[in-house]
């Protein structure tokens, strides 16, 4: 489960398993993203934000060392005080990472607020989010810090667009020595 | 002898073509497919095709094989308690079973879904039409555009086609001005009196496909999308702002390729707003 602030998410990760005839690809694992949302049904939003994050986990899985088989990521919303997308990607890599299953790459969630005034924020609070501009939301790869997915919310500018980039490119390696040290953590014992 | 199939092997088949930077259906890597608008009742190009005429406003597109519908439906409703002098813009994407063999009758799959979430981030985040502007009277009285698009034929490209479809839509959409009687409290629409919709901003969608990590090919048909390893759509409008970088996971770009993309996806812009521009001229008279 990852707390950057309040924003909460739990992440579980099970497989690979046996997948359903119906479901199974025959040269790869089968990924299946759910998310849930702290209050009511999962809506389109959830399906939308589930398309992004089980292609981001596509690019970085080695499903061919798996094929046949299925890998499912359920993702509960615990509370939400802004940069929920990023924080859902972190989780979602984290449990890639504790359920040893074989990466390309590590990948980590960073956001952007564009505030009005053209400063950048990044993991903004709920109320940061509303006030700014712009939100980016980028899943960095830790292999030469290149872009797995680009999602933003209101409009920018073609160069603000490339600074929030590099902003984010910078934040990732914060957050990638994070995961050393919980990983670390937890295998020291 | 090395015989290569496209349907056995489609991937090297494909990687053959992509070396000597061309694509099967004889386009260059950085090419679109012809498009075709047809707003309205009129023609444009050499196919004359109907258009619906029980929606408000309508528009078909055709980018090379792909077809994309949009009708648009104006009703009357209350607005929301929360925010009095706004309408209301509900988009919807559908993919029935008949565009393309893998959609299944049935609730809308997560394509479809994504799809739809993709529209409605499109028009907030563009300000193309401001919700402010479908208020009749605050509190009381709004207009809620229902926008329906549906594929009739899934070739690749859907993002593209749809954001385009949904622009056109809304430039042929015709709204009957709405008066509160202030005695009765009751409205009376005007059905001879039509005004055209407030369009601030004109965004566009660009998509390409990322072949191998590193080629960038423009508006992949459907085997392109199949074959591909990852899709990036850039939604601009016309003064070169971007409305959305879509990125939905996929193989890694570097910042340079993206930004590769985001100029080819202005220039593109250009072109369709040219268009765009022809066919609306071509209706006006009326």
């Amino acid at each position: 489960s990852m707390s950057p602030g309040d924003t909460s998410v739990l992440a579980g990760l099970y497989g690979p398993a046996e997948a359903k005839v119906s479901k199974e690809l025959p040269d790869r694992a089968a990924l299946e993203v759910l998310l849930r949302p702290k209050v009511g049904l999962p809506g389109v939003m959830e399906r939308s934000r589930e398309q992004l994050l089980r292609q981001t986990c596509e690019a970085v899985l080695l499903g061919v060392l798996h094929p046949r088989t299925a890998i499912t990521l359920v993702l509960q919303v615990l509370s939400d005080a802004g940069s929920l997308l990023s924080c859902c990607l972190n989780a979602a890599c984290m449990a890639l990472l504790d359920a040893g299953l074989p990466l390309a790459a590590l990948f980590c969630g960073v956001t952007c607020a564009l505030q009005p005034d053209g400063t950048i924020l990044l993991d903004p609070t709920a109320r940061q989010e509303q006030e700014a501009r712009a939100i980016l939301t980028f899943a960095i790869a830790s292999s030469e810090r290149k872009v797995l997915m680009a999602n933003t919310k209101g409009s920018c500018s073609v160069e603000e667009m490339q600074q929030c980039l590099a902003a984010a490119q910078r934040a990732a390696d914060t957050i990638f020595q994070f995961y050393r040290d919980s990983v670390r953590r937890r295998y020291s014992k | 002898l090395s015989v290569c199939s496209r349907t056995v092997e489609p991937l090297e088949y494909y990687r053959r073509f992509l070396k000597e930077n061309c694509r099967p259906d004889g386009r260059e890597l950085g090419e679109f497919r012809t498009t075709t608008v047809n707003i309205g009742k009129c023609l444009c190009g050499i196919i004359i095709m109907g258009s619906i005429t029980t929606a408000d406003g309508s528009a078909l597109v055709k980018l090379g094989n792909t077809t994309v519908i949009c009708g648009v439906k104006a009703e009357l409703a209350a607005p929301a308690a929360d925010s009095a002098s706004k309408g209301y813009i509900v988009p919807n994407v559908e993919l029935p079973s008949l565009c393309a063999e893998r959609f299944r009758s049935g609730p809308p799959g997560e394509e479809a879904q994504a799809a739809s979430q993709f529209i409605a981030d499109v028009i907030e985040n563009s300000q193309m039409i401001v919700k402010e502007d479908l208020c009749i009277a605050s509190g009381k009285l709004a207009w809620v555009l229902y926008c329906d698009i549906i594929c009739l034929d899934y070739d690749g490209n859907l993002l593209d086609a749809s954001v385009f479809a949904l622009l056109a839509a809304l430039k042929n959409v015709q709204l009957p001005s709405v008066t509160i009687n202030e005695e009765t409290g009751l409205s009376e629409v005007n059905l001879k009196q039509k005004n055209p919709l407030n369009i601030r901003k004109h965004p566009v969608a660009t998509s390409f496909a990322v072949f191998d990590d590193t080629l960038l090919i423009v508006d992949p048909t459907a085997e392109e999308e199949d074959l591909a390893t990852g899709t990036v759509t850039i939604v601009t409008d016309e003064e070169g702002r971007l409305c959305s970088v879509h990125k939905p996971g996929g193989s890694p770009l570097t910042g340079a390729k993206l930004q590769d993309c985001i100029s080819r996806a202005i220039t593109r812009h250009k072109e369709v707003k040219k268009l765009i521009d022809k066919v609306i001229k071509s209706i006006t008279p009326k």
